[in-house]
This record gives structure tokens, sequence and C-alpha cells, in this order.
């Protein structure tokens, strides 16, 4: 069985760096590649000194909001001003289809995390960490807690707790907000906000929240320097490297590190290979299977969050997955909207009800029985999600469908003009089943 | 099982943190979440049984309903998809003669479709007993299942 193809594509290795095709997973192998020692040194400086240094690296958050990991985290209020327990919760519920990097970082750089972890804990003055871990994530589970057990051993955690807080299988839990629920004990709905964790998070105290590959860049810049970090990748905005996902229709897939900034076309055809069977591509799930697609001709856009931006694009969780041409754009679609169905927490009316139309309507043009009219009514619905929920879910099944519509409007004209899906039993999504749909046979509650 | 949950529960700055990982561990004692798991953890946690079935039924991970002694999930998200993941769950469904969704009539094996497993760039991902397998191709179904039926 082939493994996990982990690389750094490109220089400066960040987060992959000392890891040459061999996993830091050891107290020994770690320090022996300067581990520990940026630890040392933040201990050594004020709070405020070792935030400012994250701000001035204008390290962003790499879960998928891109939100200045710095700022986020001068946000929390100094434990003299408050009466209250200082938390903070990383991120591992890693769920976003088509991510697949915390994962990687967790199993072959996990000491770099927990050094994260607690240069976090030490710039926002807090003593208990609590690491969400996704619930399938069995192995990552073992080899995190192996290293967090050295660590203690070791005595690098200080006067810091920090305890790991498996899930249990919900998508929604990696909104922060329905993971503070969760990590209270509750059902992983997402809360209304203001008041924003930094204030009101978990157990109602101040809560800074951050991805897993977010933190472990911490000790990279303390360790080559805030200003030198701000030099790489496409600056001023999209600093450092991103740990790039690429998968579906390509010939290499794996986890490739390299700096904000290359071009998507670069990713694909020269570090992935390209697309195999000489077939070509269609489009790519960009950023997620939460945003909208790119097609063809936006190949050469660079993959940083403005350049992105211009088109309407994201750079999301660092996620490339490339479409050939077999693919049917309307079950691409159909399927993306049946797993924000399956994973809308009910909480809120336009997502809960708005992802069953989604579903629906999409069923009706692969089957060929739509109208046109419903193209509009498609479109209809996705306006009527977006924006208008408590969090994004919603907005990440409407959004990539209306691309879909969007961009591809004649491929879904010509479903109805058929009577039926163009690709017929060839396009590779074909019948492809959904976990939604399993409910419903096996009688266990949706 | 009450006093190790009571255990884990002092982890946590409020015991009521405690509930996926006591819902966890009585999953793991009775292979589903029957009531008297729920009583268990309610107890232990001071909680209300019902109020530990509502989490339960939140989560994917729970099981409401007697499981196989094995489980075999597979990835049909979209990367998995492009790469013949429809195909992989085909070849379970004829090699166990059960739909998706279903147990063995043995007991021995339940058959499940699950969203992304963030093992995209080796598809198909087949999690067995929670444990993931990379790149499984139709071919590889019989010896998987031949592996849990001996086991």
């Amino acid at each position: 069985m082939a493994e996990t193809v982990v690389e750094v594509a490109e220089p400066p290795a960040l987060v992959l760096k000392g890891y040459e095709g061999k996993p830091l997973v050891d107290l020994d192998t770690y320090r022996a590649v300067g581990g520990y020692a940026q630890l040392e040194r933040a201990r050594a400086m004020s709070p405020h000194d070792v935030t400012q240094e994250i701000i001035d690296s204008n390290l962003r958050g790499r879960g998928g909001a891109f939100f200045p990991t710095g700022r986020k985290a001068s946000f929390i209020p100094t434990p003299d001003k408050v009466a209250k327990p200082i938390y903070i919760t990383v991120n591992a519920d890693e769920s976003e289809p088509g991510t697949f990097k915390d994962r990687e970082i967790m199993l072959k750089v996990p000491h770099r995390l927990l050094e994260g972890c607690l240069i976090a804990a030490h710039a926002i003055q807090s003593k208990h960490v609590f690491i969400y871990i996704r619930g399938e994530y069995s192995e990552e589970y073992e080899v995190l807690s192996k290293a967090l057990a050295e660590a203690r051993k070791a005595k690098l955690l200080g006067n810091v707790k920090l305890t790991m807080h498996r899930g249990a299988g919900a998508y929604i839990c990696g909104e922060e907000t329905a993971l503070l629920e969760s990590l209270e004990g509750k059902r992983g709905q997402p809360r209304s906000k203001p008041p924003f964790p930094a204030i009101q998070g978990l157990y109602a105290s101040p809560t800074l929240i951050n991805n897993v590959e977010s933190i472990t860049n911490m000790p990279i810049v303390l360790e080559i320097g805030p200003h030198e970090y701000a030099q790489i990748g496409a600056p001023p905005d999209s600093t450092g490297t991103r740990l790039f996902c690429l998968s579906g229709n390509v010939e290499r897939p794996g986890v490739y590190e390299a700096p904000h900034g290359i071009t998507t076309r670069h990713l694909i055809y020269d570090i992935g290979g390209g697309v195999p069977n000489g077939r070509d591509l269609k489009a790519v799930m960009m950023g997620g299977s939460s945003f909208p697609v790119m097609t063809p001709d936006e190949l050469d856009t660079k993959l940083d969050a403005n350049s992105l931006g211009q088109r309407g694009l994201f750079i999301g969780s660092g996620v490339v997955c490339v479409l050939d041409d077999r693919t049917c754009i309307v079950q691409f679609a159909l399927r993306v909207a049946q797993f924000y169905m399956h994973e809308s927490c009910g909480k809120c009316t336009p997502c809960r009800v708005g992802t069953r139309w989604l579903v629906q309507i999409l069923r009706a043009v692969e089957d060929g029985t739509a109208t046109e009219n419903d193209l509009e009514v498609l479109l209809d619905v996705c306006d009527r999600i977006i924006g208008k929920c408590l969090c994004v879910l919603g907005d990440s099944a409407a959004m990539p469908v209306a691309s879909c519509v969007t961009k591809f409007r004649d491929e879904f004209k010509q479903h109805l003009a058929q009577g039926g899906c163009p690709f017929g039993a060839d396009s590779s999504l074909a019948n492809l089943f959904a976990p939604v749909d399993q409910h419903a046979h096996a009688g266990a509650p949706a | 099982m009450i006093e190790e949950i009571r255990k884990i529960a002092k982890e946590y700055p409020s015991s009521k943190s405690a509930v996926l990982p006591a819902l966890r561990l009585a999953q793991e004692r009775y292979g589903w979440l029957p009531r008297a798991a729920f009583e268990e953890v309610g107890e232990a946690l001071d909680l209300t049984p019902a109020y530990c079935m509502s989490i339960a039924s939140f989560y994917d991970l729970f099981h409401l309903e007697p499981a196989g002694t094995h489980m075999i999930e597979v990835c049909t998200n979209v990367c998995c998809g492009l790469v013949n993941a429809q195909a992989v769950l085909e070849a379970f469904e004829r090699e166990l003669g059960i739909r998706v969704g279903e147990t063995t009539s043995d007991t021995t094996v339940t058959l499940r479709a699950v969203e992304c497993l963030g093992g995209c760039s080796t598809p198909t991902i087949v999690a067995v007993d929670h444990r993931y397998r990379q790149s499984v191709t139709p071919d590889d179904v019989p010896a998987i299942v031949a592996e849990l039926r001996s086991g």
C-alpha cells in the first residue's frame, strides 16, 4: 500500500524543517534539528514581545480563514485584566474535504506542534492548552500522545497543562465556536458571535483557537526571525509557506511544502507531474470543497490569498484537488452538496433546509428532470443561504455549487437538453454513494 | 467504567467535557451504545441518560444500533471518488453480501460509507477498525474481508 508523499517541494522548509523523509517523532531527533530551543528563547522574552514577533511575521491562519495569527493572540486580555483562566485550543479537527496536512504534521513533526503550543501559551499567558483532534485520527492521536508524554517527562511543559481531546465525527466541529461547544460536552453547534472566543470562549473564558499548521509555524517564526519570515512567500499578506494538499486526478499527489505565490500550474504540472493518462484538466477544487472551483484559464493564478482573491477564489486549507475531463461537474456539485447536507448541524434554517434543496435540484439536473428555471432556483437558493447563518457551513455548500452553475452553465444545460447526464457512466464520479443516503436505508437517525 | 470515566473527567475544568471520551469508552466496551451505556456515562458525569444520548446522536462515530465486531468505512468524498471509491465500496458490498450501512447476518462486519477521512493523496482510503488502509483498490477487498473473518 502506497505511503503518503510528504515533501518540501520548494525551499525554504519551514513547517517540515529538518524532516527529510524521516519523521521527527522522538524528542532527541527533534532536538537534534534545534527543537525546543525557541521555546526556551520565548520563555526568556516577555509575553508581549513573543506576540509582537508573531504579529511582525504576518503569519496567518492556515485553517481556512487566513486571519492574522498574531493579531488574534493580541485580542486575548492579559491575566491582570480578567479574573478567569485563559485557554488555548488547537484545532486539529481536520475535516475539510481534500485536506490532509495537519495529519501529516502530527505524524511527522509532532514536537514542533507541541513547541508551538507552549510558545503560544507563553505569549498569552495561558496555563491550559487543549488539542481537539479529529475522532477518526487514531494513529495521529497515538503519535502525538507519545510525543506529549516525552515532552512532559523532559519537563518541557513547565506550568502548562496540555490535554488531548478526541472528537467523534462531526465536520462542523472544525468551526471554532462549534469546537468549543463540543469541548464543553455539548452538541457541536456554532454559537452566535460576538462575543468572540478571545473574550468569551471555552467555559466563557478568553480562548485562543489556532489551526495545527498555524501554531506549528510559531517556533519557525522565532527561529528565523519575524522580519525574515515576512519576506518569504508572497508578502506582505501571504507570508511563509503552505503545506499544499495535492490530490485527485494528478500523477503525484501528496503534501508539498512550498512558499505562498507559486502558481497553480507549477504545483499541478511540475511538482505533481500533471494529469495522468494524457487527460485534460477540467477544474480544480481550490482551497477545499467549501469554495468556488477554479477553471483551466485560471491555472496561472498564484497560490496566495490576494492573487486568488482577485478571481473570487480562496486558498482555504491549501487544497488543490484536480478534476480531469471525465468528471461530470453536476455530479461533482451534487456530491459536494450532499456532504454539506450531511454535515449541517441543523441550527440555522437556511443551511439546514437550503442544503437539502441544493441536493434535490442538483439530483434533478443530473437525472435530466429539471428545467432551465431550476438553474435560477438553484442560484437563488445559494443566495438565500450565503451570509444568513451563524457560521459559514451553509456558505460552504452554496459557493462551490453557485460557481459550478456559473462557470459550467453549458454543461448544466446539456443535462437538461439531453434529459440526463451526457457522461453517462463514464464520469469518474458516476453513481458515487454519499453517506447522507446511508441513514435513509439503514434506519439510523439522520 | 464509572470510576474510569470520573478519572478522565478530572482532566477538565468541567466534568461535562468528558462526555465524548466517556461515550467512546462505553462504545469500546459494548460495541455500540445501548441504553445501559447512557445510564453509566450519565451516572459517572452527573448527566441524564437522555442528555448523553442527545450527544451521541450528533456525532457520526457513535453507533445507536448494534454494530458488527469489525467496522469497514469507505471514504466516498470527492478526492477518493475521483479515483474509484465507488468501485471499492461496491466490491465490499459484493464480498460481504450486504448493502452499505448494513451489518452481516453473523454480526462480523458493518460496512459504512463515510465522508472525507483526510487521506486524499492515497485514494481510496478505507478505515478498517479505525485504522487507515491507503490506496485500496477493488482487488484488495477479498483479502481485507478474509482477514476480518478469520480474526
